[in-house]
């Protein structure tokens, strides 16, 4: 594990993003440092060429000059034209995490972070990830409003309750980095400290398998049986509910004739509220979970949705008791497929007899 | 030199120990005529009344955004606040307003004594407005309509909503509470303004020379007649009432 | 009264004129003053207050940067540490930043400037204080009992439902104070427009009195919406409703909204009047008028309105949606245009001027150094691939307080010592204050620039304790705050010696040409014995001649 270079001067370009920010900063204090020094500059100069002199007579006045003041008007707007238009593609680029981006989820709460990998793999305050490959950090809070701030990757996100946000990044060098709670949240705010791991590929592989739990999807799977919501959204003719299979990240069409993406906020409102978005053709019948499902166990589901395919939909909880065996390990994409092309852990194996 | 000329001027003793500050049409300083004066401290009021605005606009702001939010739970909520009390109380305070209006144009009249009586039927639809306000909130406290006080969640979950969106229900009827009950403050500020007003015309302080304090009273009752018009619709006519 | 010929650098008349009646001697006794409708011993009144708060906010900070100075902080635990830098937000930001040049100079000058005998309503003048009397003892009363540490920002659901601090009798205190501001703003507003001289057209009136026009406009515009998000958090917190708790229902970014509402507007009240004292003293000091007044004049009302529209660039990360985000980007980029105007301005004004260094000119030359810097970071901020990394890190910190410290508190310096003579007819000591303008500026620079670096580097606001690799320059900033608190109790001394022991001053020691200085010093209690004329604009030093000189 390489130290990522806590120099005093400069926090250490350790992502994509680093490095883009970095390059507006130089631009921005080019700038500004030149006009800021050139009406120091001019200041200072006028100050000694026109001090008052003893015996002087009254100044004349200098003539407004309206062509003057609109230069100066008018050419501050072009130069912050640019730095908008820079800074708002650094800023949508950040935004947007890639679509193979590893989704990580993450918990902020006073004062520390729970993180969970897609394979099961529990995390407090630190978060390993791997270097070279985009990673998506989901984020909500159980109490008050925190902040996600890992200044070596220049990425920052507020982290609030009953809500989701994400960053995203992807480390350019291996090494540890400071991550931060930058919203104030109380007595331990400052105390609120983790750390990013940037590990090389194999040295990550290494790590997943030696903290494997069961994979995140599974733990999900697992939740679904346990609330019963395999009692509706079954694949039964019949079922009260729509089957689920393959939802993630398709477009909802709405009973009001709306259609949205059904992403991470909206299965956690469909679990929490489900009054407030009901699929087409289906009735306004789901109870809700608030209060009783938590914020590790909405996460796990969110998984186990993003990695349902087709014809997955467990039958019936007695036909399919929850596996003992702990799959075998490997970095799954969000769409299932795995990173060497293997099937997804996520579909749950065989059964062992009882 | 009795204390009070050692301690004060006096101009500064006339303002002190007069008593009657209010009422006495006294030029001060920095006027330079009476007209000068009233025009002013009508402008004043004007530009109190604007930060008024903005004041009760937060709360017409959180009132939309919350109905932004969901519209049919903050409409069911809506629907069971008593519109029939509030319709009554719409027309009082139009009707007080308009005695306003006639009160200040018989001031202009110099009919003092028509004045008075206008001016005390003003404060008079003003406590009414009040009475009925305080019988509408005594409804609402026997409708369980008081979020954090008395609520019950099982009457709302039969209305039709959503166990997990009776938060919203509470947050519109702390609204409710909230903005009628400011504005219930201002009336209250306003008739105790009136009453004095009324008073003062009884004395005959002001004629068609001088009003001022009757302009600026009247601009700010007209102020609270006004935010009960939004406020009506905004809070007791989101849904669809039915007779 | 002419300005023929242009005074010496040391104003000292040859024999000190004979003590007339002015404001100060006209009555005697605590209740006199107490119950004065009279806007110059308003002033001083505020002076007194706002002062007083001005040091408790200064001590707070100076325990805190005392703290600072290793990374685990030893000297206070974490809870001392979050009510103080509390204690520091809210005294500086309400108690001082907001009123101090409005209530002090503006409610001294703004009459004496537009030649009126008073404001349009003094009875509410004096309410204003005694409301911002009443807020600061009630908040005071919160945050040194229990105190508050919430920050100054109050964010839901942490103020509303997770500290167990005394969160609604400060911001009762805080109402109480906006409401004070409000009035102080209605005041202005009605003064300017209707109690103007004979001849002070608006394109004759000082910029002082456009600065001050526009910081009421959004004083009185922004104040209320602060009042009722207040009044709902306090709410909030005394009946768990939950319009801010998202546990209940709530949304606690529409808290965010309503409170940047008015505190970005709040931000440009602190600044405005310090660009309107500097558009005073540089011309007065250089001997020439401002250049391109009505561009100045414009852009103070273009700043004002302006304002309104930026108000979500402190939630830049807070989860707001990323179209929202570019629109109030590029909104705030369009709000420093007014103020680089401004600047330019100020430094044509110096060319080919006659340029005397006294203190005024000094502490206003330091402003727009120090202001220009501190705005051109502010293009930092408003630069959104920027901002998302230095959000709620010291980098903010340093800027805001180079734009309120380094600008508005050294403007302020400066009015203070411009008008100081005309407030009390006495002079302070040329060598002391220029010794004070000159520490105050490097212990300025010493104490915030280190901010810029290690807030880049990734140091978050409000903590407590530190990875080391931050210390130096932790350490370098707090030995400049040592040095500016030095350099902020020079003028408690020297001005107060003024008091007593200062030399008397004639009516208009720098030879101004404003209407302020075309009476006595200090002036008698209704301002101009006869009502002025105006025939000119406000910095015709070209012509020598006063505004209201025929």
């Amino acid at each position: 594990m390489l130290e990522s270079g806590k120099s005093a001067w400069f926090p250490p370009e350790g992502s994509t993003t680093a490095a883009h920010v970095d390059l507006l900063l130089y631009f921005l204090v080019a700038v500004t440092a030149s006009v800021g020094l050139l009406v120091a500059f001019l200041m200072f100069y006028f100050c000694i060429k026109y001090r008052r002199r003893p015996g002087a007579g009254r100044p004349a006045k200098t003539n407004a000059s309206h062509a003057l003041e609109w230069f100066w008007t008018i050419t501050p707007m072009f130069i912050f034209a640019v730095m908008f238009i820079w800074g708002a593609v650094v800023y949508v680029d950040a935004y947007h995490a890639p679509a193979d981006a590893i989704p990580i989820y993450g918990i902020g709460k006073q004062w520390m972070w729970k993180f969970q990998h897609p394979e099961g793999q529990r995390e407090i305050n630190t978060l390993h990830v791997p270097l070279g490959r985009p990673v998506q950090v989901l984020l909500t809070s159980e109490d008050v409003i925190h902040s996600f701030f890992v200044p070596g990757f220049r990425v920052h996100m507020d982290v609030l309750p009953n809500r989701y946000t994400s960053v995203w990044f992807q480390a350019t060098r291996p090494g540890d980095y400071h991550l931060f709670c930058s919203q104030y949240c109380g007595t331990n705010h400052a105390g609120m400290i983790g750390t990013v791991v940037v590990m090389e590929q194999a040295d990550f592989e290494n790590w997943l398998s030696l903290h494997a739990e069961g994979s995140l999807a599974l733990e999900g799977r697992k939740v679904f049986l346990k609330y019963r919501c395999i009692s509706c959204h079954s694949a039964n003719s019949g079922a009260r509910a729509p089957v689920l299979e393959g939802l993630y990240g398709s477009t909802a069409r709405l009973n009001t004739g709306k259609a949205v993406v059904a992403d991470d906020a909206y299965i956690r409102e469909s679990i929490l509220d489900p009054g407030a978005k009901i699929a087409a053709g289906w009735e306004n019948i789901m109870p809700t979970f608030r209060g009783q499902v938590s914020e590790e166990e909405i996460y796990a589901l969110i998984a186990y949705f993003r990695s349902l395919k087709r014809g997955e939909t467990p039958r019936r909880v007695e036909d399919y008791p929850p596996p003992t065996a702990t799959p075998p390990i490997n970095t799954t994409a969000p769409d299932g497929r795995a990173s060497d092309g293997r099937a997804s852990d996520s579909k749950p194996s065989q059964p062992a007899q009882p | 030199m009795s204390l009070r000329d050692t301690l004060f001027t006096p101009a500064e003793q006339t303002a002190l120990f007069d008593h009657t500050f209010l009422a006495r049409e006294r030029l001060e300083e920095q006027y330079a005529s009476l007209p000068h004066q009233s025009e002013t401290a009508a402008f004043g009021m004007w530009v109190f009344l604007a930060t008024e605005v903005m004041f009760f606009g937060t709360l017409f702001l959180a009132v939309g955004a919350y109905w932004c939010l969901d519209p049919q739970t903050i409409e069911l909520a809506s629907l069971e606040l008593n519109w029939k009390i509030g319709s009554i109380n719409t027309f009082v305070l139009l009707a007080s307003s308009l005695m306003m209006v006639l009160a200040i144009h018989a001031t202009q009249l110099n009919q003092q004594k028509q004045a008075y009586r206008y001016l005390l039927i003003t404060a008079g639809l003003g406590i009414c407005f009040l009475g009925f306000k305080a019988v509408e909130y005594y409804i609402d406290y026997r409708e369980n309509l008081i979020p954090g006080f008395k609520f019950d969640d099982a009457e709302w979950i039969a209305r039709g909503v959503d166990a997990s969106r009776i938060g919203y229900v509470k947050i519109f009827l702390f609204l409710y509470w909230v903005m009628t009950g400011f504005h219930a403050l201002h009336v209250t500020i306003g008739i105790i303004a009136v009453s004095v007003m009324a008073v003062l015309t009884r004395r005959g302080r002001y004629s068609r020379e001088y009003y001022s304090p009757l302009d600026v009273t009247g601009l700010y009752w007209h102020f609270v007649d006004v935010v009960w018009i939004f406020l009506f619709p905004t809070l007791y006519l989101l849904g669809t009432h039915t007779l | 009264m002419t300005i023929a010929t242009l005074p010496p650098p040391a104003p000292l008349p040859a024999e000190p004129p004979a003590e007339r009646s002015n404001y100060l001697n006209v009555s005697y006794g605590v209740v006199s003053w107490l119950l004065t409708k009279d806007h110059k011993r308003i002033a001083i009144l505020y002076l007194i207050s706002v002062t007083a708060m001005f040091f408790l906010g200064g001590a707070a900070i100076s325990i805190v940067r005392l703290h600072l100075i290793t990374p685990q902080g030893a000297l206070v635990s974490a809870d001392t540490y979050n009510r103080l830098f509390t204690m520091h937000g809210v005294i500086m930001v309400f108690f001082f930043l907001v009123p101090v040049a409005p209530a002090v100079l503006g409610n001294f000058c703004l009459p004496l400037m537009i030649g009126a005998k008073d404001l349009a309503f003094p009875r509410i003048n004096l309410l204003s204080w005694y409301l911002y009397v009443v807020g600061g003892a009630w908040t005071l009363y919160a945050m040194l009992t229990e105190g508050v540490d919430t920050g100054w920002t109050f964010y839901a659901p942490y103020s509303s439902q997770a500290t167990h601090y005394n969160v609604v009798p400060t911001l009762i205190g805080l109402v109480l104070a906006g409401f004070s501001s409000l009035f102080t703003g209605l005041n202005f507003i009605v003064t300017t427009h209707w109690l103007r001289a004979p001849g002070l057209t608006w394109f004759r009136l000082p910029i002082f009195v456009w600065a001050m026009y526009a910081t009421s406009f959004i004083s009185l515009l922004a104040v209320p919406v602060l009042a009722m998000a207040l009044i709902l958090l306090m709410l909030e917190r005394l009946l768990h409703i939950g319009i801010f708790d998202p546990a209940l229902g709530g949304d606690p970014l529409l808290f965010q909204h309503l409170f940047w509402f008015y505190s970005h507007p709040a931000v440009y009240i602190m600044i405005l009047p310090g660009m309107g004292i500097v558009s005073e003293v540089i011309p007065c000091f250089a001997r020439k008028a401002l250049f391109g007044y009505k561009f100045v004049a414009c852009s103070s009302l273009a700043i004002a309105f302006l304002s309104f529209l930026v108000w979500a660039h402190h939630m830049f990360v807070a989860g707001i949606t990323l179209y929202a985000a570019l629109i109030f980007s590029c909104l705030s980029f369009l709000v420093a245009v007014p103020s680089a105007i401004k600047v330019f301005n100020w430094t044509a004004t110096l060319y080919k001027g006659s340029i005397a260094f006294e203190t005024p000119m000094l502490f206003c030359l330091g402003f727009v150094a120090l202001f220009t810097s501190g705005g051109l970071t502010g293009l930092f901020l408003a630069t959104l691939g920027v901002d998302m990394h230095v959000h709620d890190t010291y980098f903010v910190i340093a800027h805001f307080h180079f734009i309120m410290v380094g600008g508005m508190v050294m403007a302020y310096m400066g009015g203070l010592h411009f008008w100081w003579p005309k407030m009390t007819g006495r002079m302070y000591s040329q060598w002391w204050s220029r010794l004070a303008a000159l520490i105050i500026f490097v212990g300025f620079f010493l104490t915030f620039l280190p901010q810029f670096v290690v807030g880049y580097n990734g140091m978050p606001r409000r903590y407590y304790q530190y990875v080391p690799e931050f210390q130096v320059w932790n350490v370098l900033s707090s030995a400049g705050a040592s040095i500016l608190a030095v350099g902020y109790l020079l003028p408690l001394g020297y001005l107060f010696y003024s008091l007593r022991y200062g030399p008397r001053t004639g009516d208009n020691p720098w030879g101004a040409t404003g209407l302020e200085w075309q009476t006595s010093s200090p002036p008698p209690r209704d301002n101009f014995a006869v009502t002025p004329t105006v025939y000119r604009g406000p910095y015709e030093y070209d012509t020598g001649k006063a505004q209201n000189e025929p």
